[in-house]
């Protein structure tokens, strides 16, 4: 076992979920299930991070935003789509302003449905994608630098949006 | 008068200690905070992990001075184990201290920036007491080497126990704990992200972090001299003394830095005036 | 005999130099007397050094001192009709009153008192006029070597105002042998007539560029300047009329506190007008509008430096007399007040102005204290000040010619504009607040010197307080300088090789300082303490290998940058997750694109200049005012 399953550091970003699964995922913080036992710790920098926690639907204001911290963050490193929305678009998926899951934008390792995701498959899912982090270690992935063709490239190693 | 022996003592062990302080630290709070925590090895994972990253940087010249910054805090722990003297001690954590602000500078990043610029606001808070720190102790046993204050049989404490409550105050915010963790903190998302570290990542973080092992141990080594006429009354005291630091972590809400830089001066000024009048009126300084 | 020559060469040199430099008109001609003259007088600056070394103070009385005298006075009253005449054109009445009530007091001297006094020996050397020698004839140099570069290029840029480089030249050769004249003087009357030429010298460099604020600022500096001036008349006068005729600095120095106390209040005074202490800070700050090279000799080896070396020799009959707290008490909080108000300033220059009275207020504090532990942190002080803000000044102005703006928050990412420049800035910088480096040890030494003395417990706290504020300012300016921003480019040019000369062999010297340390205080301040005090300072053989140890890590570390690495991923700085562009714009709120920019703290608010000035100057007014009636008390009661 490597110290990355020990230690897996998250950050959590609210695409355009309703607030349903943050508090799910906040509630993991809290006493009654204490992530911080794994060594969980909610960093809220994508560069210390290691797994990368996105509640919500991809919409046109935060795309850009996902992309940036996806890119962000240092290899090896894991996306978590938390909740029914971050994982399809959920209910919201038919509306104008919603381009869909979290996949639609970025390679998405692990998803965590419900509405809203329980706590206890909150923790499921991280522990799971510590497993995949592990792995991405032995193999040495190296993650793609994402990018949308259709908006203005900002990075010059656009390699396209995963999928 | 220098101990290369305690040097190297230091150089091997300080991490070991200063990561199992950290771990323990962490359990408590948890307890406090009615939560299990995590193993009191969590901190040599968390590094451990944070090794296994990928190094990426905004640009090159930070992870120089990461480097800088630990090479500078080792020299500094290992300098005050040695028994070397300690106004020079002080000089040099400084020094170190500098090398994590210049290394936040250098990120030309928003939060890191307002980290460094905060970084140096509390530099500017604590610097006062620790001088006086040093000075009250010399007065207090007529010596600067940190190896003749250690095993000097005066009480320290009781000679300057003021002094010793205004480097506690001070004590705080180098050990990066609230009301006083305003330059880099876990808990301070929304306003720095993470201060100072913001823009440090794997490795570079690493480093950061068992420089932080050595800096804690070196301070609880600092408080330790207030006490060295009786060992084990200072290993006693040195565990309170962290204890009570946890505990008010735990307990207060970060302030803002105009309150912290206010308070230590205000502090560092009466204190460290009236201890040392005291002092001197008893030696016969005073005509 | 050889000795005397090697003191008059010092002193007459210079004085040709300038008079050929006002003769020259072409640039080739101009730079060839001044890097010639540079190199002589540097090179016979440290030959006096070799040839007096480890002799002791050595008195030389060979000069007529009757013709000598005759002709000083004749020139300053010279210099007295010429002041007379500005201060009258420009308006200035105060200068014409302070002027007036000096040349009566000196006219009046010369008429009652003259004939009684006799000095023996007029000109003497000592270990401090040795390394007073070196710093004036060394850095004063440089900087005059700098200066063909930089003027040069300043009136290429400034065609509107007048060339008058010839003059330029010549003042600043002047200002030279007048601070030689001044450091090898043993006459009192000497010093004075010394004194006096640099007063003038500064006011016409502060003044050369003929605008309003220009001439303003100097006839600020001029009145400050003749107030001390004056003070130092009536210590003259006091000496004749009570000193037993008394007139020469050993003298003086032997008489006891009871002859020497008032003169030396007086002379005392002076100093602090001329080191720009407060109440007299603002002259200092004013000067900032002169070319930066006058600047950088203002502050590193002439002018102030005069100041603080009267008040170092003048020492021993301080120590230990309330006179003496009063006036450590006067440097001490000019440190403290000063060196906060530099926090405000995001003026380069002015930053370097605030922290050069704030270390001046600190050596006036150890000569005020005056044990040898004092004075051997108050030479230290000069000598370590001297080097490394000349070289900060050097720095800001090849900068300054860059950039167009003095702004610090203008020198952002300077590290990739400018690299060459920025390493020597860093080193200035690192130079004045930052172990291992001179100006640290002196720090150093100064607490160890306060904690020995009654009340020095009051200075320690103050020493505690400005030094952590000094981190601060000078820590956010390197902050700024070695930020590396992503989109700017090497704009660093062609430095002139003048200019280029200069900056390398000041950060050479900040580190060879720092290097010979240990030989300059055992071969120079040990003697020189010894025989004037008795006691020798020092610090122990372990500190000295811990800090040549650090300062050889400080070295070897960043030549690990030469190092080839492993390239690492470069990634942008985090912006909320906000796609930034490569020069760190960003689209905010309604798509409006806004530029990132960083701003240093300048805390207006708690160290605000104005608030922070008038209270300083109104309490160090005071403690001189409690000094002064303190001695008067004290002189007649004895």
């Amino acid at each position: 076992m490597t110290y990355l399953a020990k230690s897996p550091w998250i950050i959590h970003y609210d695409a355009s979920s309703c607030n349903g699964c943050d508090i799910e995922i906040l509630a993991c913080l809290t006493p009654m299930y204490d992530v911080e036992r794994f060594g969980i710790i909610n960093t809220g920098n994508p560069k210390h991070a290691d797994i990368f926690v996105v509640t919500g639907s991809i919409n046109e204001a935060n795309r850009e935003v996902i992309q940036n911290i996806y890119n962000q963050m240092p290899d090896p490193k894991v996306v978590v789509a938390v909740g029914i929305c971050a994982c399809s678009g959920g209910v919201f998926r038919e509306c104008y302003n919603v381009a869909g899951g979290i996949d639609k934008l970025i390679p998405v390792d692990v998803y965590v449905p419900g509405c809203a995701a329980r706590p206890e498959s909150i923790i499921d899912g991280i522990v799971t994608a510590w497993g995949i982090l592990e792995e991405k270690l032995k193999n040495k992935v190296s993650s793609p630098m994402v990018s949308d063709h259709d908006h203005k490239a900002h990075h010059k190693h656009a390699q396209g949006g995963a999928q | 008068m220098i101990n290369i022996v305690w040097a190297i003592v230091f150089i091997l062990v300080a991490p070991v200690v200063g990561g199992l302080v950290a771990g323990i630290d962490r359990k408590i709070t948890a307890h406090m905070q009615g939560r299990v925590g995590p193993s009191i090895l969590q901190p040599f994972y968390d590094v451990g992990k944070l090794f296994e990253k990928e190094q990426t940087v905004v640009n090159e010249t930070q992870i120089f001075y990461a480097i800088c910054y630990v090479i500078f805090m080792i020299f500094t722990g290992a300098l005050f184990f040695a028994g070397g003297d300690l106004l020079l001690v002080v000089f040099a954590l400084t020094l170190a201290q500098i090398f994590l602000v210049l290394g936040a500078f250098a990120a030309n990043s928003p939060y890191s920036y307002v980290g460094a610029e905060r970084e140096l606001l509390q530099i500017m808070a604590y610097e006062p007491m620790v001088i006086l720190t040093a000075v009250g102790m010399f007065v207090a046993t007529k010596s600067f080497n940190v190896s003749d204050i250690a095993s000097s049989t005066t009480p320290v404490i009781l000679l300057i126990p003021g002094i010793f409550l205004g480097f506690l105050y001070v004590l705080t915010i180098k050990l990066r704990k609230s009301p006083f963790d305003i330059s880099t903190s876990h808990h301070a998302h929304q306003e720095i992200v993470k201060g100072v570290t913001t823009e440090f990542s794997g490795p570079s973080l690493g480093l950061i972090e068992i420089t932080h092992w050595y800096e804690t141990v070196f301070l609880l080594g600092f408080v330790y001299l207030f006490f060295g006429f009786n060992p084990l009354i200072g290993v006693v005291a040195v565990i309170i003394v962290y204890l009570l630091e946890i505990l008010i972590d735990n307990t207060n809400a970060r302030v803002k830095w105009q309150l912290v830089v206010k308070s230590s001066w205000l502090i560092a000024a009466i204190v460290g005036m009236v201890n040392l009048a005291a002092l001197y009126y008893l030696s016969g300084g005073v005509p | 005999m050889q000795l005397a020559q090697l003191l008059i060469f010092l002193i007459l040199f210079p004085l040709i130099a300038a008079f050929f430099l006002f003769l020259a008109k072409k640039d080739m001609e101009r730079a060839l007397i001044v890097k010639l003259s540079a190199l002589a007088i540097a090179i016979v600056s440290v030959y006096l050094l070799i040839s007096t070394y480890n002799k002791g103070a050595l008195l030389v009385s060979v000069i007529p001192a009757e013709p000598t005298g005759i002709l000083m006075f004749i020139f300053e009253m010279l210099i007295a009709v010429f002041i007379l005449y500005l201060g009258i054109v420009h308006k200035k009445w105060l200068v014409v009153a302070l002027i007036l009530v000096q040349s009566v007091a000196m006219l009046w001297f010369e008429l009652v008192y003259a004939h009684s006094v006799h000095v023996q020996s007029n000109l003497f050397i000592d270990e401090f006029s040795n390394i007073m020698a070196l710093i004036i004839g060394i850095i004063g140099c440089l900087i005059c070597v700098y200066s063909l570069g930089y003027m040069k290029f300043f009136h290429e840029h400034h065609p509107e105002m007048p060339d008058r480089r010839p003059w330029f030249f010549a003042i600043l050769f002047v200002f030279l042998a007048a601070m030689f004249g001044l450091v090898f003087s043993n006459n009192i009357l000497w010093v004075y007539f010394f004194w006096e030429v640099t007063t003038l010298c500064s006011f016409l460099l502060i003044g050369y560029t003929k605008t309003e604020e220009a001439t303003t600022n100097a006839f600020n500096a001029l009145w400050m300047n003749l107030l001390g001036g004056v003070a130092f008349a009536g210590a003259i006068i006091y000496l004749a009329m009570f000193g037993n005729g008394i007139m020469g600095l050993d003298a003086l120095l032997a008489s006891g506190k009871v002859i020497a106390l008032i003169p030396a209040a007086l002379i005392g005074f002076a100093g602090l007008t001329k080191a720009a202490q407060l109440p007299f800070s603002s002259w200092l700050v004013g000067a900032m509008v002169a070319p930066t090279p006058v600047s950088a000799l203002l502050h590193s080896s002439t002018m102030v430096k005069a100041g603080v070396y009267i008040l170092v020799r003048l020492a021993p009959i301080f120590q230990a007399t309330f006179t003496g707290y009063m006036l450590a008490m006067v440097g001490a909080l000019t440190f403290l007040i000063a060196s906060g108000i530099a926090i405000s300033q995001s003026n380069a220059k002015r930053v370097l102005a605030y922290s050069t009275i704030a270390n001046l207020g600190l050596i006036v504090a150890c000569a005020g204290i005056g044990t040898y532990e004092a004075i051997w942190a108050a030479i230290l002080l000069i000598v370590f000040h001297a080097v490394s803000k000349s070289l900060l000044f050097l720095s800001v102005g090849t900068v300054e010619h860059r950039i167009k703006s003095r702004e610090i928050d203008d020198m952002n990412g300077l590290i990739v504009r400018m690299p060459k420049i920025a390493a020597m800035m860093v080193i200035g910088i690192a130079g004045m607040f930052l172990a291992p480096f001179g100006m640290l040890i002196s720090k150093w030494a100064a607490i160890r010197a306060f904690i020995d003395v009654p009340y020095g417990f009051l200075f320690v706290v103050i020493l505690a307080f400005g030094s952590a504020i000094t981190l601060f300012f000078w820590a956010k300016w390197m902050g700024k300088i070695i930020t590396v921003t992503s989109d700017s480019k090497n704009i660093e040019g062609e430095v002139d090789h003048s200019e280029w000369a200069a900056l390398v062999s000041l950060a050479g010297l900040s580190f060879i300082t720092t290097l010979v340390f240990p030989l300059l205080s055992t071969k120079l301040l040990e003697p020189f303490l010894m025989t004037n005090y008795g006691h020798v300072a020092q610090l122990s053989q372990d500190n000295i290998i811990i800090m040549i140890l650090m300062l050889l890590l400080l070295v070897i570390l960043p030549l690990s940058i030469l190092i080839p690495q492993r390239k690492h991923k470069h990634v942008a700085p985090y912006m909320g997750g906000r796609t930034t562009t490569h020069d760190m714009r960003f689209s905010g709120s309604l798509g409006v694109q806004k530029k990132t920019v960083l701003s240093n703290y300048y805390l207006h608010e708690y160290f605000g200049e104005t608030k922070l000035r008038t209270a300083g100057v109104w309490i160090c007014s005071a403690v001189i005012g409690v000094m002064f009636i303190a001695t008067v008390l004290r002189g007649v009661i004895l």
